[in-house]
């Protein structure tokens, strides 16, 4: 068997997957009571997907996730403390109050802060690993996460492109939910499937339905793979459907009946429950248990942000340059 | 032996690849072909695998570049022109000048940006952007007058952990000439004396200080001494250096190639307003390009910037007032 698709690996993968279905969940309601400064934008149906793309990458690697990978950014380490301290604002958190909710990383660590602008994180990644490759690295890869959204921008036509040319170990994922925001595909792009725009920039394609863990799993390991050993540039097109709005303030009204009920409708979490309990004889109170230790893990991690308080906006450093002899008067 | 402004540049990018192995050129046409201007002739030879011609593509340009400084390197990014940096505005002022604030992590990286006008530049040729990316928080933003400052400044600039906007001027690259390199250097962010005179300051920076030392020596010969502060960088801006110099001369005349709406102009006018109004004798004047894109015919482009003839008349008005 795959050794991605090892028990061990798949109770993992799930567990992450569960923690950021649980933690969206506390999130929707923290945004209701007006616990959260500005949106909650929430990765469900999305996350078999995300957690398989945390799943594949080693510490040395660069993970550029995107608004809907919470399973993916836990996965490659991430507390969901931080998640949450971003979230509720925390100056404990990595970003100390200074962005927030999905806007979070910690550079170092490979795990790189998305900007709002579609298609951006993908060029940053590019310069990570020419940085690696100048430096003699070796078996490093890159993950950027886009939507079908990104890939009408300019921003991904010249960092893909630029990928191809530089040969680089760029595994490019596009969640193919449906929608950006309300735009449905049609008036997104106008070939087939998006992994048809592969052959254009000389790069290798990969689809998968996002809705199935071990599919996912399979997809992401075999193109890091690839990846790592050289093969240059990666695409994955994954399909599934965005199961919420684009954030918290959005219905999603406009998803068609049909398309829910269509198999890229499947909600991912319930299909990995199903398989792990006929493919991997993971018993009901097993997922029972673990969803009341993950319930648990979350709520301290809130009593926890809830203790650390708010940035002093007297006492906060106004400096936008490390050079503070630089530094403008503010 | 002479040294030009752009052999300067190119001067300080082989003394920055030879003395840092975190150091590396991107760029359109940088490699082999030696750049646009060839400001990095023969480098890629002399380094080879980090002078790294570029796909046309700023934005994924200067996106790499945070990514790369985010590694740990310190890249050199040509645009071709300016005027270009516009393509990837985005990964400037939202990438590289937001990381640290957010996260604490240096973005050291140094955009190289062929500015200004010359005879022919016309639209898309000519444009003096420093402005644009003085108004962004989480940057450094460099404009050159002299081949020293060439020299020292972009060394300084690749030296530093934070990103730097290196507006080097086109019109200087090839007439402007000095006897060697500098040995020493005023730090980012000093302005300097270019000319001592009592009777008013004229504020300015990159090609217009030589404008402006032209109209003082034909000003000198009437008898008005004009003292000429040249900026050096735009942000931040030496705030101390200019009131000292409006305290002297009691009158301001700003001067500066970028179009008029906001602007460095506009905005050391508006400190020394601020900061010391009682300093002054006459209303702050100021003297830039027209509000027009730039023209491509040398006569039109030759009113259409200041030039020293036109910077008199504004002293003058200063004078008079």
């Amino acid at each position: 068997m795959n050794p991605i698709l090892d028990k061990a690996r798949v109770i993992k993968a799930y567990r992450w997957m569960l923690m950021a279905r649980l933690l969206d969940e506390r999130l929707a309601q923290l945004y209701r009571a007006g616990r959260i400064f500005g949106g909650v934008f929430l990765g469900k149906g999305q996350e078999a997907l995300s957690v398989s793309m945390g799943m594949v990458l080693n510490r040395q690697d660069v993970y550029a996730p995107l608004i809907r990978d919470g399973a993916g950014r836990l996965a490659f380490g991430e507390s969901a403390l931080d998640a949450l301290r971003t979230c509720m604002g925390s100056p404990m958190g990595p970003m100390r109050g200074r962005d927030g909710n999905v806007h979070r990383g910690r550079p170092k660590e490979g795990y790189l802060p998305m900007i709002s602008h579609l298609g951006a994180s993908i060029s940053v990644v590019n310069g990570a690993l020419m940085a690696k490759r100048m430096k003699g690295e070796k078996k490093f890869v890159g993950i950027a996460s886009i939507g079908d959204g990104a890939t009408s921008t300019g921003a991904f036509h010249e960092a893909i492109n630029q990928a191809a040319i530089e040969k680089l170990p760029l595994v490019l994922v596009v969640a193919n939910n449906q929608y950006a925001y309300s735009t449905p595909t049609s008036s997104q792009f106008a070939c087939q499937s998006l992994s048809q725009k592969a052959i254009g920039y000389g790069v290798s394609d990969h689809e998968v339905d996002g809705t199935s863990l071990t599919d996912c799993l399979k997809t992401m390991q075999d193109a890091t793979d690839r990846a790592r050993q050289g093969e240059g540039p990666q695409l994955v097109i994954a399909n599934l459907l965005r199961l919420c709005g684009h954030g918290e303030h959005d219905d999603a009204h406009y998803i068609t009946p049909e398309l829910k009920a269509s198999s890229v409708g499947a909600d991912c979490l319930k299909l990995a429950e199903n398989t792990l309990q006929s493919d991997y004889h993971i018993s009901k109170e097993s997922l029972e248990i673990w969803k009341e230790e993950t319930v648990l893990e979350i709520n301290q991690s809130i009593e926890q942000v809830q203790r650390e308080g708010a940035p002093d906006p007297y006492h906060h450093s106004w400096k936008s340059l490390i050079s503070r002899e630089l530094c403008e008067h503010s | 032996m002479s040294v030009t402004y752009l052999e300067a540049i190119r001067e300080a990018q082989a003394y920055l690849l030879e003395h840092d192995s975190r150091v590396y050129i991107y760029g359109q046409d940088v490699g082999a072909f030696g750049g646009a201007f060839k400001a990095t002739k023969h480098l890629a030879n002399r380094f080879p695998g980090r002078v790294i011609d570029a796909p046309i593509s700023e934005d994924a340009m200067i996106g790499s570049a945070v990514g790369a400084a985010i590694e740990g390197m310190r890249p050199i990014i040509e645009i071709q022109f300016a005027d270009f940096s516009t393509v990837g505005l985005n990964q400037v002022v939202n990438q590289a000048a937001t990381l640290f604030w957010r996260t604490e992590t240096p973005c050291p990286i140094t955009l190289r940006l062929p500015s200004g006008g010359t005879s022919g530049g016309g639209p898309f040729h000519s444009q003096c952007l420093e402005s644009i990316y003085a108004h962004f928080p989480g940057l450094v933003v460099c404009t050159p007058a002299t081949v020293e400052d060439a020299y020292s400044m972009l060394i300084e600039s690749v030296t530093l952990d934070d990103p730097v906007i290196f507006c080097e001027h086109k019109y200087l690259y090839y007439h402007l000439k000095a006897e060697s390199l500098p040995k020493d250097a005023l730090p980012l962010g000093k302005a300097r004396i270019a000319r001592a005179g009592r009777d008013c300051t004229v504020v300015t920076y990159s090609a217009m200080l030589h404008e402006c030392l032209e109209a003082a020596e034909e000003m000198s010969a009437e008898g008005i001494e004009l003292e000429v502060v040249d900026l050096r960088t735009v942000k931040p801006l030496d705030t101390d250096t200019i009131i000292a110099s409006v305290a002297r001369t009691g009158r301001l005349l700003c001067a500066a190639e970028g179009w008029p709406w906001g602007g460095v102009n506009a905005e050391v006018i508006s400190r020394v307003v601020a900061e010391g109004f009682n300093l002054l004798d006459a209303p702050p004047q100021r003297i830039n390009a027209k509000d027009t894109p730039i023209p491509y015919h040398p006569k039109l482009w030759s009113v259409h910037r200041p030039a020293a003839a036109s910077i008199m008349a504004a002293v003058r008005n200063v004078l008079r007032s």
